[in-house]
């Protein structure tokens, strides 16, 4: 296909989606509602990085804080940068990218009392940052040396899951549990759009509202799930669906770390104040593809990641830092080392991240063994024995 | 008095209120298992005597009911959950298979899933549609699960305790046509190893292997084959993952014949891998292939035809026949 022609067809899909939208029936109208962010949406740091106030939520920072937030999320890019890079070298099998969301899981994760438990879907690597899970855990799944591989209990951080939505169910029997202790943390699941659609969210919704659960469901609305656009997951907006379920939901914007700060922590106050769960829709955007394997020109349009690029997390909160003065150019200066310092070390770990031995297939089935197990243990541990120079055991 | 002749669902009422006394860890969870007591009333009385935060009447989801337990495992606690038929737990199946039996291996051993899922199951009670199937190898079929199955009132006390003290998830089935069959059960004997396979009736001739709500039925059919002057040896299987082969291996080098009885549809089922194995280990032994006995590649029928789907008396007998003819 010339350049000429892709770019007549990408004009022709761009302007039938336009006519689509100008002649919409009224539920096509509702659908579009689930996209328009600006009415409802709490913000305290614009796209140019001016502060503005919320009445409900408002928050007040230190310089050093300030610093802290922007450092996390500059160190979590660099992060993801650095795994992405690892992908394409082949190092790693796969990769999902926060690029784009650092301010949702920054903030949120900010919110969060070392007592409080995490359960993230796969791609809260600056969540994880936040709750100092060593960076290079994460990888160990993408680069196929384990299916998880730490300890949840370590940082109150759970395994990634995968299969969408099923951690949200974990999330409120685990908030269950802290009411039934007598405790007062609380428990933040993370999800996206695409998984709002699954039932188990939707269960965990009537479960966390029955049970009055310490929880906060915190959906990064990044648009897109894997090549589906929002309008075919809901018809109207995520945070309001909260209501049918007896809970309040909010909308914040999700490349606006302070506000995502501040409306999580107020959630996670009132579910330790025993007033049950809420719904908290982080209105975001996913800059890269869903993970490395897929190819977002295909299914969406450059504008739109340009429209996206001038509302990025980072640059606001450094325009908004520089101007009010809240870091100077070595700080700046020091972080920027400090990221290629970083990025030098999680390539070094992930190169030198050994295979398993062999037997650990049969390792961690059960606690209390189980004779097939053993049996075909044995017999792995034989067959492998049998090649000369091979791993016996 | 340690010994009662009890009904196999009062016995399986007596392990949970004994689980919940000795543990305050344990919980009982599912649909109706409050105020009624279950649709089978095989928790009756317990939340009276332990209150609702220990026997927890659960929203309608049976999704939601294996994934809050496997979070409640995360913080500590040892549910015992209750699917109120065998067709409803499709729902929960993905929470079962993808992650209740994954967390420990994933996990790296650091945490465990000490959650018992317990399920009525199988026919014979005239039930409509979804209340009457047997899924066992479907999760015997996933590592990481283990699977049990009571045929009496002894096993059932003893073997709910033993699943629920486990650290691994268990898949309890039971059979739900002998909740009313009534067997001795001493609360105080040392019971024996819940994977372990139990010779119900000795026999020299051909071996009937069986679990569950079949094991009744082999042992009414041995006796009517002893009659013909015919001695055919009983196993209860009692654990299908893990699987006693040895057991079973050492009843089929006595006899030289094995029979599979399962009320499950035979094709790939736990009949399947039974015959496999047992040809491998005693091929030398075997007099005639091992034959299986059970229901048919079709939905499990409307109530008034189960009686032709389910193995009776005179087809377990018509297989002892044809491996006898060999």
């Amino acid at each position: 296909m010339t350049v000429e022609s892709t770019a007549a067809r990408k004009t022709t899909r761009r302007s039938s989606g336009t006519k689509r939208t100008a002649s919409a029936s009224a539920s096509t109208k509702k659908a579009t509602a689930a996209q328009s962010a600006e009415p409802e949406l709490v913000q305290l740091l614009t796209p140019e990085g001016e502060r503005v106030q919320h009445p409900e939520y408002d928050i007040d920072l230190s310089s050093e804080e300030l610093r802290g937030l922007y450092r996390d999320m500059v160190l979590s890019r660099r992060f993801d940068a650095e795994a992405t890079a690892l992908q394409r070298q082949g190092e790693l099998g796969l990769w999902a990218s926060l690029l784009g969301q650092e301010a949702a899981q920054i903030g949120s994760g900010r919110a969060l009392r070392d007592d409080d438990y995490v359960f993230p879907t796969y791609r809260e690597h600056a969540v994880a940052w936040c709750r100092g899970v060593d960076p290079t855990n994460l990888l160990g799944m993408f680069r196929g040396v384990n299916n998880g591989g730490w300890d949840p209990n370590t940082n109150n951080f759970h395994l990634y899951t995968i299969v969408l939505g099923s951690q949200t169910l974990h999330a409120t029997g685990y908030a269950m549990g802290i009411t039934k202790d007598g405790a007062d943390s609380a428990v933040i699941a993370y999800f996206g759009d695409g998984a709002s659609s699954q039932g188990d969210v939707n269960e965990s919704f009537v479960f966390s509202a029955v049970y009055n659960a310490p929880v906060v469901f915190f959906c990064q609305n990044n648009q897109w799930a894997i090549s589906e656009p929002i309008e075919k997951q809901t018809r109207v907006p995520l945070y309001q669906r909260a209501a049918g379920f007896g809970f309040p939901g909010v909308r914040v914007d999700g490349n606006d770390v302070l506000a995502c700060l501040a409306v999580t922590r107020s959630a996670l106050e009132r579910a330790r104040r025993g007033e049950g769960p809420t719904l908290i829709e982080a209105y975001t955007y996913r800059m890269a593809a869903h993970t490395t394997s897929d190819d977002p020109t295909r299914y969406r349009r450059d504008a739109e990641r340009e429209e996206w690029e001038a509302k990025d997390p980072i640059a606001r909160l450094k325009a908004y830092m520089e101007r009010e003065g809240h870091a100077d150019a070595a700080f700046f200066e020091e972080l920027e080392t400090e990221s290629e310092a970083l990025g030098k070390h999680v390539r070094e770990v992930v190169r030198a991240m050994p295979v398993p031995e062999h037997m650990a297939i049969f390792d961690n089935v059960y606690a209390d063994g189980h004779a097939l197990v053993d049996e075909e243990r044995a017999q792995f541990a034989a067959y492998q024995a049998s090649f000369e120079g091979g791993e016996a055991e | 008095m340690a010994v009662q002749k009890l009904p196999l669902a009062k016995a399986l009422n007596e392990s949970l209120r004994k689980a919940l006394e000795t543990d305050p860890k344990v919980l009982v969870m599912g649909l109706d298992v409050g105020k009624l007591g279950g649709v089978f009333r095989i928790t009756d009385g317990l939340q009276k005597d332990f209150g609702e935060d220990r026997v927890i009447d659960t929203p309608l989801a049976e999704s939601g009911i294996v994934g809050t337990a496997i979070g409640l495992a995360l913080r500590g606690y040892r549910p015992v959950v209750e699917i109120q038929f065998d067709g409803f737990v499709f729902p929960a199946y993905d929470q079962i298979v993808s992650q209740l039996a994954k967390m420990r291996a994933r996990s790296l051993g650091t945490v465990k899933m000490p959650i018992v899922i317990r399920i009525p199951y199988g026919g014979g009670i005239g039930a409509v549609e979804h209340h009457s199937e047997s899924p066992e190898s479907l999760f015997a079929h996933v590592a990481g699960l283990k699977v049990v199955t009571p045929a009496n009132s002894s096993d059932a006390y003893w073997m709910l305790q033993q699943a629920i003290q486990s650290d691994d998830p268990v898949i309890f089935f039971e059979p739900k046509r002998r909740y009313w069959d009534k067997g001795d059960l001493d609360t105080e004997a040392i019971p024996g190893e819940l994977h372990k396979a139990r010779v119900a009736r000795e026999g020299t001739d051909l071996t009937l292997l069986a679990y569950g709500p079949m094991v009744k039925t082999c042992l009414e059919a041995a006796a009517v084959a002893a009659e013909e002057g015919k001695s055919i040896e009983v196993v209860d299987l009692r654990s299908i993952s893990p699987l006693d082969f040895d057991t079973v291996q050492a009843s089929v080098e006595k006899t030289r014949r094995l029979v599979v009885v399962h009320e499950a549809p035979v094709f790939f089922g736990s009949g399947a891998e039974i015959a496999a194995r047992i040809t491998e280990r005693c091929f030398y032994h075997l007099e005639a292939p091992v034959l299986r006995v059970g229901g048919y590649h079709a939905p499990y029928p409307p109530a008034r035809l189960e009686e032709e789907y389910l193995p009776g008396l005179d087809r377990v007998l018509d297989a002892v026949d044809r491996s006898l003819a060999f």
